[in-house]
């Protein structure tokens, strides 16, 4: 009887240190294809980061050298167009949600329609901007490609927006008001601006998802070879020219997509480390 | 001195009912007698109330881009609908010289969706059997195992990983995870488990199902651990202490205290995973092989949904091709929308009433 009771005392503490090397493992297991990736962007992109990469545009093929500086310039175009079209709207979204319409059955709606909307696949976004504003105008076009990016903008930033308003303090709200500034005024130039690092963190947030995002794209801004910064025309895109290179057989090619790729992770990891830094910091400081 | 304005007030700037449930996760908001008194003033009530339609205005264009991305799918999927019908997704056409199976032959107008629906079915439940425990495991470790100063490089780390775009991880597959699975790990697959049928020896690339689903495990891992982590702060810290009590070890406190009572969130995480997993892109179409064939071998090449949409779609023969591409982007909408706001409905179920900070 006391060896049956010593016995099951013991597989329990077996368990409990199982159970405890299994959730490391699968941190390890986590951890080990990031720092896979991230190694193999600077082992294979660092070398070809040249001052060429960032000013040429890319040479036919068999001749070495070139660059990505269309599609660097492309990408910031599109960045732009989609930031234009994102981000008024999908601050005025979480205003809304945050300002006015708490607890409404409106906000719910619009508050779960955004999330659900986060999920739809980017592909089905380029697949509805071919269709809205591709086939009407007849080509492929930068403008296109920025519609795309800014309507996959929209509901990241509105929910950041909220859920950052959120944290405002009402006596903020109110002694604005009790100033005898207009309600309007009051949100615009008092809760909005308090809560500006958090919103603007949600941006860039928003701004580093889109910028990696290749799907939208194939249909609507199409990719160019050459220079072009029009936007009635097709454009090049960073990740559009990673994705064409990675799949041909050139060796240049190769070379340059890894680069391109170490360039796009280097502004990624520094908007989202930008993020969790004022995220840490607490969003509003002074107003709590 | 200016006059004060005390009547003619139309203006409500308050349109919460005050008897509706507080929403979830805000904090209380109570409107304070001094505050509706300020409010009531009437005070350039017109500027305020164009303000508070033009916000309205901005956030009902999410209804409208939702609408918008419908309609236009409904409208140009009509000709495959129409020539098709239900038997897109489960018939397929027979070749009259081979007498094989065919499935998406353009040149000859025959589409059926089956190959795709079956590739992006098998490579996301391969990508969620990979990923799953792995997520689950680290959620557990991170919440009730870590010490305190590795929590945060290790959450900064997760969250990085699901920041990487989808090219980079595609890229990344076809010149280092492809040609180790090809050189390493497929042989060893074969000579294993090849008996089983699903394992078959005909595909020297590399590329295929099992790739695809490696590359997708990566990419949906963060998602379903971030929220199963986020469900798991949200069981009350007196359940763990109940069972601790009681002389229950630590995992014995975990499996009893928190995973059972946060299963359904979790599995609202798992399901928002498969979301994420059904409509990936890049990184599919990369290092799934492409082409339009159901094998039972899981190393055989195929195509999904998305895959062949990003292959095909800008290069469409004919209406009909492209009409069926719509629908099967129709489909993916459809699916994605349905599969999200179940897995929402189920996350918020176990959030809604979560502490402000378990921790």
């Amino acid at each position: 009887m006391r060896d049956e009771h010593k016995l099951r005392a013991q597989f329990r503490t077996v368990e409990d240190g199982a159970a405890t090397g299994l959730a490391v493992l699968a941190t390890v297991l986590v951890v080990a294809p990031l720092v896979a990736i991230f190694i193999y962007l600077i082992y294979k992109g660092a070398s070809s980061l040249t001052w060429s990469f960032f000013t040429d545009v890319p040479r036919p093929v068999g001749e070495a050298g070139g660059g990505m500086a269309n599609a660097i310039v492309g990408s910031a175009i599109l960045l732009a167009l989609g930031s234009l079209i994102g981000v008024p709207v999908g601050i005025s979204g979480g205003i809304f949600l945050a300002e006015f319409g708490r607890g409404t059955k409106l906000a719910n709606a619009v508050r779960f329609t955004a999330d659900v909307l986060n999920g739809v696949p980017s592909i089905v976004m380029g697949i509805a901007v071919y269709s809205l504003v591709v086939v009407p105008q007849g080509h492929f076009s930068a403008f296109s490609g920025g519609v795309a990016l800014g309507i996959m903008m929209i509901p990241t930033v509105c929910r950041t927006t909220e859920e950052m308003l959120l944290m405002v303090p009402n006596a903020v709200r109110e002694a604005a008001l009790a100033l005898g500034v207009p309600n309007w005024r009051s949100v615009l130039s008092i809760t909005v601006k308090t809560a500006s690092p958090g919103i603007i963190t949600g941006c860039m947030l928003a701004f580093a998802r889109v910028a990696g995002e290749t799907a939208p794209l194939i249909f609507t801004a199409f990719g160019n070879v050459g220079w072009s910064e029009r936007l009635d025309e097709p454009i090049a895109a960073l990740p559009l020219q990673i994705y064409v290179y990675a799949l041909s057989p050139y060796d240049d090619w190769h070379r340059l997509a890894w680069a391109g790729s170490l360039v796009l992770i280097i502004l990624i990891v520094v908007a989202v480390s930008l993020v969790r830094y004022v995220t840490s910091r607490g969003v509003l400081k002074g107003a709590s | 001195m200016p006059e004060i304005r005390i009547s003619q007030t139309q203006f409500q700037p308050e349109t919460g009912s005050p008897d509706g449930p507080p929403p979830e996760g805000a904090p209380s908001y109570e409107v304070s007698a001094v505050r509706s008194y300020l409010l009531k003033r009437g005070n350039s009530a017109i500027a305020d109330r164009g303000f508070h339609w033009l916000m309205v205005l901005c956030a009902l264009t999410i209804f409208g881009i939702v609408v918008l991305i419908a309609s236009e799918l409904v409208v140009r999927s009509q000709l495959a609908w129409s020539k098709f019908g239900f038997d897109f997704f489960y018939k397929s056409f027979l070749d009259p010289y081979s007498n094989l199976p065919l499935y998406w032959d353009p040149v000859n107008g025959h589409f059926s969706a089956l190959p795709f629906l079956y590739g992006t079915l098998v490579s996301s439940f391969l990508a969620l059997l990979l990923a799953v425990p792995l997520a689950i495991g680290v959620a557990v470790f991170l919440t009730e195992m870590c010490p305190g100063a590795l929590r945060g490089p290790l959450a900064f780390i997760t969250e990085l990983l699901a920041a990487i775009p989808s090219v980079i991880y595609g890229l990344w597959a076809v010149f280092v995870l492809v040609p180790l699975l090809r050189e390493h790990v497929n042989p060893w697959l074969i000579k294993l488990l090849g008996w089983t049928g699903f394992f078959g020896a005909d595909n020297p690339t590399g590329l295929g199902f099992v790739a695809a689903g490696i590359i997708l495990a990566i990419m949906i891992l963060p998602i379903i651990s971030s929220l199963t982590r986020e469900v798991m702060t949200a069981v009350p810290h007196s359940q763990r202490e109940a069972v601790l009590a009681l002389g229950a070890t630590r995992w014995e406190m975990i499996r009893m205290g928190v995973l059972r009572n946060a299963r359904i969130g979790i599995v609202g995480a798992v399901i928002l995973g498969l979301g994420r997993a059904l409509g990936e892109t890049m990184a599919v179409t990369m290092v799934i092989g492409n082409s339009p064939e159901i094998h039972r071998s899981l190393l055989a090449n195929g195509s999904s949904m998305a895959s062949v949409i990003a292959n095909e779609f800008a290069e469409a023969s004919g209406d009909l091709h492209l009409s069926a591409l719509m629908e099967l982007g129709l489909a993916l909408f459809a699916v994605t929308i349905v599969v999200n706001a179940f897995a929402r409905l189920l996350v918020w179920a176990v959030t809604r009433g979560a502490p402000a900070s378990a921790h």
